[in-house]
C-alpha cells in the first residue's frame, strides 16, 4: 500500500518525446486509470513507474521514497501485461509462486499463498495445467494471481482486458473492480478504452501527446471535459461538436447556429468570453430528448427535427439530424421514433452542453 | 469382377504408385552409399573391385576395422575429435547465447555488430588458415587440443549467434519484464525464463555446431599434426603410394557416423522446433 508521486516526468528514444511532463499524485488505496489514444504516452509511464524503462528526466516516489533508480524488483510493485507474459515452461502454480520463489520464500508459505491466491480468483482446478492448456479468461486470471500473490505495494496493469472478447472483457472488468474492493491496494490501469476507465476508475488520468489532457473524477470529466479532446473520447456515441458564434446580451448568453439560436443556461460561467467568438457546442446524445411537454422546460431548447439515420440497439435508438447543416445525434426512448424521415420536436438541455473556444479548443 | 457389378461402391483411396515411387528412389539413393560403404568394409581386400561385384561378402570380417582404428590411429583420432567438437559446441552454443540475447535484447553494437559477427563467415577458410598457423606455432597452440577448440568456437560461433539471435528477437519480451517485476534479477530473467523458452533453438545451434566440427577437415590437417588430430583427417592415411585401402576407409567412415545418428536421434525433436524458429508459439 503506497502512494505514488510523479513529478516532471520526461521520457525520450532518441529523438521521439514519448512523455512530456508528466506531474501525477495517486493517493494511496486509489484506482486510476490512465486512458487515451496509441500511442499517448501512457504504456510508457506505467513502464516507468514499474521500472522497464528509465525515466530522462524527473522522479518517481513510491511511498515517499524517490525510486527512479531502484531495479523493478526492488520496487515492490506487481504488473500485469496485455499478453499476459506467463511463463509457458511452469504450470499454473509455479508460475503465481513464481515472484515468491525468487524472493527466497520458504516453500511452504509459497504454497500457502498460492492456494490462498487461486481460491479468491477461482483457479484452484487450474494450478497442475500449463499456459498453453488455459483459455484466454483464465490465463488473465493466472495473470491477475501472479500479481496478487506477493502482496505488493501498487498493482500495474497495462491493458489486460484488450485480448479477450467482449463478453470476457465485461466479466473480467466486474472482477477487477471487486479486486480493488477487496484489497484496496493502489492500482494504476492502462487502456485504451474510455468504458473500462469510466467503470472502473476512482480518477481518470486523459492523456495525449505525452501529457495529461486532464485528471480528476469519472464523471467530472464526462460532464465537465476540459477539451474537445476529453469530450470526444469519453462517451460512446460520441459528443457532437456544432460549430456557431457565441452572443453576449448583458447576462443573457446564447449561441447562433446558422438560423437557430440557443440560449446558454443562465447563471453559467464564461470566463473570459467574448461577444462574436466562434465556439463550438458540444451536445452528447443523452443530452437531447425527444419533447413530450407543451412548452420546453426551463434551460432546454426545442427543435423540429427530421431524423436521417436512425441505428436502434433494443431499449435506446440513436436518431441523427442535422441542426444547422452539422449532424447531431440523439439518445431516444425506442418508442419516441419509430422510422428516418420522420420529424420530431427534440429538446436539448442546454444545461449540460459544453461550449469550448473552437480556436483552442478548450472548455469556456 | 468389376465388369459385372454395376453397382456404385464407395470409392475407395486408391494406393498412391507415384509417391512409393519416388520415396522408394529417394531411399535407394540415399541408403545406397550407405549400404555400400558398410559392405565394403567388411568385404576381404580381395573382393573390393570384381566384376560383377559383391553383393554380399560370404566372409564378412572386421579385419578393416582393426586395421583403421588401431594401425592407422582411428581410435585416437575419434577421441580427439569427440574432445575437441564436444568443447567447441559447447563453447560455441554458450557463448552464442549469450551473444545473442545481448544483440536481441540489447541492441549491442547497434545494427552493425550482428552484420559483422555473420560477416565472419564470408572469409574464405584459406585466407586465414596460414596466419593462425604462424599465430598458433608462435604460442604454442599448434597441435594441441586447445588450439583446436578454440578456433572450432570461432568459426562456428557467427551462425550460432545468429541462429539464436532470430530465436530470441521473435521471443516476446513481456516475459522477462514479468520476471524482473516478480523479483528476479536481469541475469535470473534471462537464466530462469529466457534460456528455458530458447531450448529448442539452443541445441538446433548446438547440433549444427557440433557437426561443423565434426566434419571439419581443412584447420585439423593444418593445425595439427601427430598428438590432436582429428577423424577426418585420418582419412588421408588410406590413399597412399600402394594404393587406396578401401576397406578402412570404409570402416572409419562407419565408425565416424555413429556419433553424428546418435545426435541426430537425441536432438530430432529440439531441432525441428528450433528450425522454425520463432514462427511457432504455444
Amino acid at each position: 500500500m503506497a502512494e505514488v508521486r510523479i513529478t516532471g516526468l520526461h521520457k525520450r528514444y532518441g529523438a521521439f518525446h514519448a512523455v512530456r511532463g508528466i506531474d501525477l499524485d495517486i493517493r494511496d488505496g486509489e484506482f486510476t486509470v490512465l486512458v487515451g489514444p496509441s500511442g499517448c504516452g501512457k504504456s510508457t509511464l506505467l513502464r516507468t513507474i514499474a521500472g522497464l524503462e528509465e525515466s530522462s528526466e524527473g522522479t518517481i516516489e513510491i511511498g515517499g521514497e524517490v525510486v527512479n533508480d531502484f531495479r523493478p524488483r526492488d520496487r515492490d510493485v506487481a504488473m500485469v501485461f496485455q499478453d499476459y507474459a506467463l511463463y509457458p515452461h511452469m504450470n499454473v502454480a509455479k508460475n503465481i509462486g513464481f515472484g515468491l520463489k525468487a524472493r527466497k520464500m520458504p516453500k511452504s508459505e509459497v504454497e500457502t499463498r498460492v492456494a490462498e491466491a487461486a481460491r479468491m480468483l477461482g483457479i484452484t482446478p487450474l494450478l497442475g495445467r500449463f499456459p498453453r492448456q488455459l483459455s484466454g479468461g483464465q490465463r488473465q486470471r493466472v495473470a491477475i494471481g501472479r500479481a496478487i500473490v506477493r502482496s505488493p505495494r501498487i498493482f500495474l496493469f497495462d491493458e489486460p482486458l484488450s485480448n479477450l472478447d467482449a463478453q470476457l472483457r465485461d466479466e473480467m472488468r466486474g472482477e477487477i473492480k471487486r479486486l480493488h474492493q477487496d484489497i484496496a491496494t493502489t492500482m494504476i490501469y492502462v487502456t485504451h478504452d474510455q468504458i473500462e476507465a469510466m467503470t472502473l476508475a476512482d480518477r481518470i488520468v486523459l492523456m495525449r501527446d505525452g501529457m495529461i489532457e486532464q485528471q480528476g473524477a469519472p464523471l467530472e470529466l464526462f460532464e465537465r471535459p476540459a477539451s474537445t479532446f476529453v469530450a470526444g473520447f469519453l462517451g460512446s456515441p460520441r459528443m457532437s461538436f456544432l460549430p456557431g458564434t457565441l452572443k453576449l446580451d448583458g447576462s443573457a448568453a446564447a449561441i447562433r447556429l446558422s438560423e437557430a439560436l440557443l440560449p446558454v443556461a443562465p447563471g453559467r460561467s464564461l470566463n473570459g468570453a467574448i461577444d462574436g467568438q466562434a465556439v463550438l457546442l458540444g451536445l452528447r446524445p443523452e443530452h437531447l430528448t425527444r419533447a413530450h411537454a407543451a412548452t420546453p422546460a426551463q434551460g432546454t431548447f426545442r427543435y423540429d427535427a427530421t431524423i436521417d439515420l436512425l441505428q436502434p440497439t433494443g431499449s435506446r435508438s440513436y436518431a441523427t439530424f442535422r441542426l444547422a447543416g452539422a449532424p447531431v445525434m440523439a439518445e431516444l426512448q425506442a418508442h419516441d421514433v419509430s422510422r428516418p424521415g420522420e420529424r420530431l420536436p427534440i429538446d436539448i438541455n442546454m444545461n449540460r452542453a459544453s461550449i469550448f473556444d473552437a480556436k483552442t479548443e478548450r472548455a469556456i | 469382377m468389376a465388369a459385372v457389378a454395376p453397382v456404385r461402391r464407395p470409392k475407395r483411396r486408391s494406393i498412391p504408385v507415384g509417391r512409393i515411387l519416388l520415396l522408394g528412389f529417394f531411399l535407394v539413393f540415399v541408403l545406397w552409399p550407405l549400404y555400400w560403404m558398410f559392405n565394403t568394409s567388411i568385404k576381404p581386400s580381395d573382393d573390393y573391385l570384381t566384376v560383377p561385384p559383391v553383393w554380399f561378402p560370404t566372409a564378412p570380417t572386421l579385419v578393416h576395422y582393426e586395421a583403421a582404428l588401431f594401425a592407422y590411429r582411428g581410435l585416437d583420432g575419434l577421441i580427439n575429435s569427440l574432445i575437441i567438437s564436444l568443447s567447441a559446441t559447447v563453447l560455441s552454443a554458450l557463448f552464442g547465447t549469450l551473444m545473442a540475447y545481448s544483440l536481441a535484447r540489447y541492441n549491442t553494437g547497434g545494427q552493425h555488430l550482428s552484420f559483422w559477427v555473420l560477416s565472419q563467415r564470408f572469409l574464405p577458410p584459406i585466407g586465414i588458415v596460414l596466419p593462425v598457423f604462424l599465430i598458433y606455432r608462435g604460442v604454442g597452440l599448434y597441435d594441441t587440443h586447445i588450439g583446436l577448440i578454440v578456433a572450432y568456437t570461432v568459426f562456428t560461433l557467427p551462425v550460432s549467434v545468429w541462429m539464436m539471435f532470430a530465436y530470441f528477437r521473435g521471443m516476446p519480451k513481456s516475459m522477462e519484464e514479468a520476471a524482473l517485476v516478480d523479483g528476479c534479477t536481469r541475469w535470473e530473467a534471462f537464466w530462469r525464463v529466457a534460456v528455458p523458452l530458447a531450448a529448442p533453438g539452443i541445441v538446433a545451434a548446438a547440433v549444427f555446431a557440433f557437426i561443423a566440427c565434426w566434419t571439419e577437415f581443412f584447420f585439423a590437417l593444418i593445425l595439427t599434426s601427430r598428438t590432436a588430430f582429428t577423424l577426418p583427417t585420418v582419412f588421408r592415411a588410406f590413399i597412399g603410394f600402394q594404393g587406396a585401402q578401401y576397406g578402412e576407409a570404409a570402416a572409419l567412415a562407419i565408425v565416424s557416423l555413429v556419433p553424428s545418428i546418435a545426435l541426430g536421434v537425441l536432438a530430432q525433436r529440439h531441432l525441428v522446433r528450433g528450425l522454425t524458429l520463432g514462427a511457432v508459439r504455444g
